[in-house]
C-alpha cells in the first residue's frame, strides 16, 4: 500500500507537466554519457581509426599506385596540420567549396585514380568494415586536435556557400515537414531524452563539430560528418544525399562557420 | 573637403553593395543544388523536395506567414481533412499507446507509414519519462480540456493535419500524408481522449 502511494507519488512527479523546467534543469542521462565520454575519450577507439588512416595516407595504392601525401587540404600539398580546423574551404582546382572527407574523395580519385561510384557505394561503415576515407578523414582531424576552429569566409565562394548552407538548413520539405532547424533551430529542446543544440547560436553550433569523427557507441562503428548529415536527413524524410557532395558541403559550412573561434578537440564518441 | 565627400560616397556605395548582398534570396540556388545532389531512396522519392503550399509559405516567411497567407491556407489544410465515415473518432488506448511510442516510418529505411513518433517531442502517458519537448506536453489532455466531442474533433484533426490549426507548425501532418491510417488516428485519439487512458489518470 506504501509502496504503491510512493510509487503513485513519484510516477506523478516524473509526469507533471512541465517541459520548460525538464529542458533546462541538466539531463542526468546527458550528465552521465559526458562522464562516460570523459573516461572513454582517454582511450578512444578512435584512434585504431586514425593509426589506420595514417598510413592509408601514405600508402602507393590505386589503379595510379600513389599516395596521398601531395594532397592539398586547402594549406598547401601535403600540409595537414590544423588543416581540417579551416574546412569547408575554396578550392581554386575545382573551383567548389570542399568539407575535409569530400576534399580527401577528391584526392582519392585525381591522386590514385579511385572512382566517385566505387568510393560512393558504400560510404559508411558498418560492423564488418570501415571505408578508406572514414579513417583517412579521423587521421587528418585527429591532425587539429586542440586547434581553434578558422574556416574562411574570404573568398567569395565561401560566404555564398555559407548561405547557400543556411538556406538548406531551414529549408522545410518532405513527408513531415521538417527541416534541419524543426530539430536545431531553438535553445533546449530534447528528442526523447536526446538534448538537440540549436545550431544556429555559436556556442551550441560547437556541438555539430566536436566529437566527429566519432567512434559511435550505438553500433560500435567510426562515423564521419558525412554520415551523420546523411542520418539527418533519412530521419527528416527526406531522398538520399549525395556522398561528399557540394549540398552536404554548404550544410557542414554553415554549421562549421557558426562555431568559427572554439576549439576543436579532435575525433570522439558518440552515443 | 572633397575628400572627405569622396569618403562619404564610397561608404555609402559600400552599404549599399552590403544591404543588395544581405537581401540577395538564396533560397533558388540552394534548391537548385539540393535537386541536382539528392537521389531518391527506398519510399523516399525526389518529389519530397518539393514544396507544397504550406511548405512554400511556412520556408517564406521563416514560419511567420502574414496572417491573410495563414488564415487562408489553414481553411484549404482542414478542408484535406477526411473525417471516419463512421462518425468515430475515439479508438483502443492500448494500440495508441504502441502507436505513439514507435518513432518508425516515412524514412528511406521504412516501407511506409508506422508509428506516430509521438513521445520523439510530447509527454503523454504518465509511464514513458522518455519523452522529447519540441511539442507541448499531452499529459491529461482530456482531463484538462473535457472529453466533449469538439475536443475529440481538435484531437483527431491535429494528428490528421496539424497544419489546419497553426499553419507553421512543426508537427506532421500525419494523416494528410499517409503516414498513419484512419485506425492508427482513432487510436491516438483514444490515447488523448479516452477518460480511461493513463494519461487521464
Amino acid at each position: 500500500m506504501r509502496h504503491a502511494l510512493v510509487l503513485g507519488l513519484v510516477a506523478a512527479i516524473a509526469a507533471a507537466p512541465w517541459p520548460h523546467a525538464a529542458a533546462q534543469k541538466p539531463d542526468p542521462t546527458a550528465a552521465e554519457f559526458d562522464k562516460f565520454r570523459e573516461i572513454m575519450e582517454q582511450d578512444n577507439p578512435a584512434e585504431l581509426f586514425e593509426v589506420k588512416g595514417e598510413q592509408l595516407w601514405h600508402a602507393r595504392r590505386g589503379p595510379k599506385n600513389d599516395s596521398l601525401e601531395r594532397c592539398d587540404l586547402g594549406l598547401g600539398p601535403g600540409v595537414v596540420k590544423g588543416a581540417y580546423a579551416q574546412m569547408p574551404r575554396y578550392f581554386a582546382d575545382v573551383d567548389r567549396v570542399m568539407d575535409a572527407e569530400a576534399r580527401i574523395v577528391h584526392c582519392m580519385i585525381t591522386l590514385q585514380g579511385f572512382t566517385y561510384a566505387e568510393l560512393a557505394k558504400q560510404p559508411f561503415s558498418s560492423l564488418t568494415r570501415t571505408p578508406d576515407p572514414v579513417s583517412i578523414v579521423t587521421f587528418v582531424a585527429a591532425q587539429s586536435r586542440g586547434v581553434k576552429l578558422a574556416v574562411p569566409q574570404a573568398h567569395p565562394k565561401e560566404r555564398d556557400i555559407y548561405e547557400a548552407g543556411k538556406a538548406i538548413f531551414f529549408y522545410r520539405a518532405g513527408s513531415f515537414d521538417f527541416s534541419c532547424a524543426s530539430c536545431h533551430g531553438v535553445d533546449d529542446k530534447r528528442i526523447r531524452t536526446q538534448p538537440l543544440p540549436n545550431f544556429t547560436k555559436p556556442d551550441q553550433a560547437i556541438r555539430a563539430v566536436q566529437g566527429w569523427p566519432g567512434y559511435r557507441m550505438t553500433g560500435g562503428v567510426m562515423h564521419s560528418l558525412q554520415w551523420r548529415m546523411n542520418d539527418c536527413y533519412r530521419q527528416q524524410r527526406f531522398p538520399e544525399p549525395g556522398y561528399a557532395s557540394e549540398t552536404v558541403s554548404a550544410l557542414l559550412s554553415y554549421l562549421t562557420v557558426n562555431a568559427n573561434g572554439q576549439v576543436y578537440r579532435g575525433p570522439g564518441i558518440k552515443r | 573637403m572633397r575628400l572627405a565627400s569622396a569618403g562619404i560616397l564610397v561608404a555609402a556605395a559600400a552599404l549599399l553593395a552590403s544591404c543588395a548582398t544581405a537581401q540577395r534570396d538564396y533560397r533558388p540556388g540552394a534548391l537548385a543544388m539540393m535537386k541536382r545532389d539528392f537521389h531518391a531512396r527506398g519510399i523516399a522519392g525526389m518529389d519530397r523536395l518539393n514544396e507544397d503550399a504550406v511548405q512554400a509559405a511556412c520556408n517564406k516567411y521563416r514560419d511567420d506567414p502574414p496572417k491573410d497567407v495563414a488564415d487562408k491556407l489553414q481553411k484549404e489544410q482542414m478542408a484535406t481533412i477526411k473525417w471516419p465515415a463512421d462518425g468515430k473518432l475515439v479508438g483502443d488506448w492500448t494500440v495508441g499507446e504502441r502507436i505513439a511510442q514507435n518513432g518508425q516510418g516515412m524514412s528511406w529505411s521504412d516501407k511506409g507509414g508506422v508509428g506516430g513518433s509521438c513521445y520523439n517531442c510530447h509527454q503523454i502517458g504518465p509511464r514513458e519519462s522518455s519523452f522529447g519537448t519540441v511539442g507541448p506536453s499531452l499529459y491529461q489532455f482530456g482531463k484538462l480540456r473535457g472529453y466533449g466531442a469538439d475536443i475529440q474533433r481538435y484531437a483527431y484533426g491535429k494528428i490528421y493535419n496539424a497544419k489546419a490549426y497553426n499553419l507553421c507548425s512543426q508537427m506532421p501532418r500525419m494523416g494528410h500524408t499517409g503516414a498513419l491510417t484512419e485506425q492508427q488516428m482513432k487510436d491516438l485519439t483514444a490515447l488523448l481522449m479516452d477518460p480511461a487512458s493513463p494519461v487521464n489518470q
